[in-house]
């Protein structure tokens, strides 16, 4: 099957699950869902062997041709390491939410079609090659998340986290596109391949750097970071499982993945390598020191996650100087990408396990808060183990996969000082400075979330729940992610081969031709050397400074809540949402008279300025058509039947005047031989004055003070204006012969093209269809609107004028 | 309200008949002469209003009992159906296939996608004038 269809198998599964679970209530809907990532990902991972040799797939599904815009799925290394985690831990995750998410008590169907949504959106962001449909795809993660975090929307945290997560992060979408649109204008195409393949000439232009800088600003506030991270630990509202999956393993590395993608395009740059590896250091540092602020076990782990997709996008950052390096394949700097790559997959495997721990400790216990928490090891071992497997990972301890990224990261930051450019030279310095810190914190919060949970005095007081041990089957998924953490460790060079390097060589296409030739070899032990100096370092001082963590905690509450970000997000929400209603209050009158009049006036001044603005206006009566005395006689009744629904004292008058407006027009339609319309306005025409019956039952009558109406002389001028505009364009539309009539056009085309031979019901049913479709969508909009102003009008207001 | 207009009824149980038929005339025909699902729509709820002018709307209701709503739903899918069909040939979203068949009875025949979308139009046309005109006239 073509691989292009394969990124819509989730979102198609979605259509069955309201059905599976309303059907099949008895078993739990997640076992049919757990069959799509499970199928999906033996599938892709058949695709391996030839792409750890440089294969890659194309494959395209035109959408928009006339637009160019199709879909164009492109397997390579890095979007196949994507895919193969979105769909693996996919699988875990939905396995371990059949555990922990109760059939009988949860709305399944909701949960699974959000998160098969996601999982197609996630799937087409890392196999797009065409940045429009990245886009939409990248879009598709921010609504999908956002229903996923709203899926308790009951609760306001729930519906706050979502809104929260959908503002920031749609905010980055549209820089995102914006920068895309850019990239298209530079280079002429949508297709990342081809951009890449003009890089050194996109360099040269204009727009280049705000280019790169919209990029970015989606790729951070999508991964995170500074200053955008304040919507990740809000969506830890979310139902465990979609924090494990969403918010650790996938979505949020979609930003990480944008800046590999795009890394051979922008890289040539400066302001790209100052901007990456500058803000993921400093998120880094920053979020791993506020871990420790925590109290929630999923808000230590969403800081984490913070500081660690910091730690990555570091790196992709320092990856940028290879290429301003002549053999950077043969030097130290070659590390950061591998690193990236490698701690991006450890990232997913142990985040992903403790992301799961902290689930059953809620689960078990009834409450996340490490305050309450302590003494759980002997009541759940299983789940101790796995967390500390994970915490010890997490904090680069060995024999744990975390400890091999973690020097490899170490690596890549010393590896700076080769680097002679952009003032580097100088500052090369202070990244492996700030780097070392942030993992001293790394390790701190590491521990702190293992041994504050497990260790230490259990409180079965505090306790909402007896805390026990979890079920088998909700232990199956972190328990193998715990174990491939070890795994890992022990034939690190067998994921280097299989997974690293073709995404690498991905990255760094000017470095490496094939992934083969990426010479990278990973070992536990590499000698007393730099890194292992710091490293040392970090477990000394990290261990000593979280032996004495009660001493010192108390400083985070010296930080003032009034100066953070979180609280500069709620003021411009309540800000924008009043100056909102404060401006629309100015305008919205609730009258129906004053919209008119904004209306009109608008379209006169818009029509007018554009007729004198282009010289279009002209009269010619040269060729005008004889007027006949039928036509002389319908418009003396079409005038003085509008004449009359102006002075009209009652309101039969007024309608029958208003059907005679209508009739007649109709007639003039039938002299200009338009059958068609004559027939529409007709059965329109008796249809509305049936309604107009029906409704005027209601309707009080027209009351003696509303008789007199004053004349209004802004009122009069809106309305001459109206009239003489439109008179003018008739008059020009008819004297320019600037181009040939459409009509014409018609007329030729519409037998050979569409088969027909009514020019109007072609033109409504296939040349214009689109119109209709939407023309008739309205219709049904209008008819609901009306069911649900009548029929459904919450309270029933007897004896009162509706019109007051 | 109750009305027995006995010239009313009697003419309506006539001239709905011819009303229908003319509509359902002018819908097949409305791509070679005047007409189409618009104005057929238009008359068939043309039709069904008289009938609810002569008689009363809970006798007509009982005589069709049609979820307009429902219907008008129903013809939105068919157009959004016929226009994503194009998309299983591998041409453009909304593109028509016409041909001309020999058919028993009829001979030749020109068979067009157009009147499948029009057979949308035409339903949610009828759907929402009868939804909106019961509604309206339902409400007390």
């Amino acid at each position: 099957m073509s691989l292009v269809f394969l990124i819509f198998i989730p979102i198609l599964a979605a259509l069955f699950i309201p059905l599976l679970f309303k059907r099949l209530g008895q078993i739990h809907t997640g076992w049919f869902v757990l069959l799509v990532p499970a199928a999906l990902f033996l599938y892709y991972a058949t695709r391996l062997p030839s792409v750890m040799e440089g294969g890659t797939y194309v494959s395209e599904l035109s959408w928009i041709p006339s637009l160019d815009i199709a879909f164009v799925a492109y397997l390579d290394g890095l979007s196949l390491l994507f895919t193969l985690l979105i769909t693996g831990i996919g699988a875990l995750v939905v396995l371990y939410s059949i555990f922990y998410l109760d059939k009988h008590r949860e709305q399944l169907h909701n949960f699974y079609v959000y998160l098969l949504i996601f999982m197609s959106a996630m799937l087409g962001v890392v196999q797009s090659d065409h940045l429009i449909t990245l886009y939409l795809f990248w879009e598709l993660t921010s609504i999908s998340s956002f229903l996923l975090i709203a899926y308790w929307y009951t609760r306001d945290r729930s519906r706050f986290g979502a809104l929260k997560s959908m503002m920031i992060t749609v905010f980055g979408g549209l820089m995102m596109l914006g920068g895309f649109v850019l990239l298209s204008i530079m280079g002429g195409t949508y297709s990342i391949r081809e951009l890449i393949a003009q890089a050194p000439e996109l360099a040269q232009h204009d727009f280049f750097i705000w280019a790169l800088v919209l990029v970015l600003l989606g790729a951070f506030t999508k991964s995170a970071q500074f200053p955008f991270y304040i919507w990740l630990p809000d969506a830890m509202e979310a139902p465990t499982p979609v924090s494990a999956y969403l918010h650790s393993a996938t979505m949020v590395k979609a930003g990480i993945y944008l800046v590999a993608r795009l890394t051979p395009v922008f890289a040539l740059s400066e302001v790209w390598m100052w901007l990456v590896a500058g803000v993921g250091l400093f998120t880094m540092v920053w979020a791993s020191f506020f871990a420790l602020k925590q109290t929630d076990l999923k808000g230590i782990l969403a800081f984490s996650t913070v500081s660690q997709l910091g730690l990555i996008m570091s790196l992709l950052g320092v990856a940028a100087a290879a290429y301003h390096v002549e053999g950077a394949a043969d030097s130290y700097l070659k590390y950061a990408a591998f690193a990236a790559i490698f701690h991006l997959i450890n990232h997913a495997t142990f985040k992903g396990s403790l992301f799961m721990i902290a689930g059953i400790v809620d689960h078990e216990t009834g409450t996340r808060d490490i305050r309450k928490l302590g003494g759980l090891m002997s009541l759940m071992p299983v789940s101790f183990t796995v967390a500390l497997i994970g915490s010890l990972s997490m904090a680069g301890l060995p024999p744990f996969n975390g400890f091999l990224s973690k020097e490899m990261f170490l690596t890549a930051m010393l590896s700076l000082q080769e680097f002679n450019m952009f003032s580097m030279d100088v500052w090369w310095v202070l990244f492996p400075i700030i780097a070392w810190i942030g993992s001293v914190f790394t390790f701190i919060y590491s521990l702190y979330f293992v041994f504050h949970t497990f260790a230490g005095k259990h409180q079965p007081e505090q306790l909402p729940k007896k805390a026990h041990e979890a079920p088998i089957g909700m232990l199956i998924s972190p328990v193998f992610l715990a174990a491939l953490v070890v795994l890992i460790f022990f034939i690190p060079n067998l994921i280097g081969d299989w997974l690293v390097k073709p995404a690498v060589a991905a990255i760094q296409p000017f470095l490496y031709d094939s992934p083969q030739n990426v010479d990278i070899h990973v070992s536990a032990w590499h000698g007393f050397n730099t890194e292992l100096f710091m490293t040392l370092g970090i477990f000394a001082i990290g261990g000593l400074m979280f032996w004495t963590l009660r001493k010192w905690q108390h400083l985070y509450d010296l930080y003032p809540d009034a100066i953070s970000l979180n609280r500069l997000y709620d003021e411009m929400m309540l800000l924008s949402d009043g100056g909102a209603n404060r401006f629309s209050r100015i305008y919205m009158t609730g009258f129906i008279r004053s919209y008119l009049v904004y209306m009109f006036s608008f379209m006169t001044f818009i029509v007018l300025l554009t007729l004198f603005l282009n010289e279009a206006f002209q009269i010619d009566f040269s060729n005008l058509a004889p007027i006949g005395v039928y036509e002389i006689v319908i418009l003396l009744a079409l005038v003085g039947a509008t004449l009359t629904i102006l002075g009209s004292k009652s309101r039969l008058t007024a309608i029958i005047a208003l059907g005679a407006v209508g009739y007649s027009v109709a007639l003039l339609f039938v002299i200009f031989r338009a059958p068609d319309l004559a027939l529409t306005q007709l059965v329109i025409e008796t249809i509305s004055v049936a309604l107009f019956l029906l409704a005027f039952y209601h309707l009080p009558q027209i009351s003696r003070k509303e008789e007199r109406m004053k004349f209004r002389f802004g009122n009069a001028l809106v309305a001459l204006g109206v009239g003489v505009t439109m008179t003018l364009v008739a008059l020009s539309a008819h004297s320019q012969k600037a181009m040939p009539s459409i009509s014409e056009f018609y007329k030729e085309t519409v037998y050979k093209e569409a088969g027909g031979g009514n020019i109007v019901n072609v033109i409504l049913v296939d040349y214009r269809g689109f119109d209709t479709l939407f023309e008739i969508a309205v219709l049904g909009i209008a008819g609901i609107g009306i069911i649900t102003m009548i029929r459904l009008r919450l309270t029933k207001k007897e004896g009162q004028h509706e019109n007051k | 309200m109750r009305t027995n207009d006995v010239m009313l009824q009697t003419a309506t149980k006539v001239v709905t008949f011819i009303i229908l038929m003319f509509a359902v005339h002018i819908f097949f025909a409305g791509h070679y002469t005047p007409g189409g699902g618009f104005v057929g729509g238009l008359l068939t709820a043309s039709a069904i209003v008289l009938l609810m002018l002569a008689f009363d709307i809970p006798t007509i209701k009982k005589i069709l009992p049609i979820n307009y709503v429902v219907l008008s739903a129903v013809g939105l899918l068919i157009a959004i159906a016929t226009a994503s069909a194009s998309i299983v040939f591998d041409v453009p979203f909304f593109t028509h296939a016409y041909d001309y068949f020999d058919l028993p009875l009829f001979g030749e025949t020109s068979l067009h996608s157009a009147l499948l979308f029009d057979i949308g139009v035409y339903l949610v046309v009828v759907g929402v004038t009868m939804t909106i005109i019961q509604t309206i006239g339902e409400d007390e």
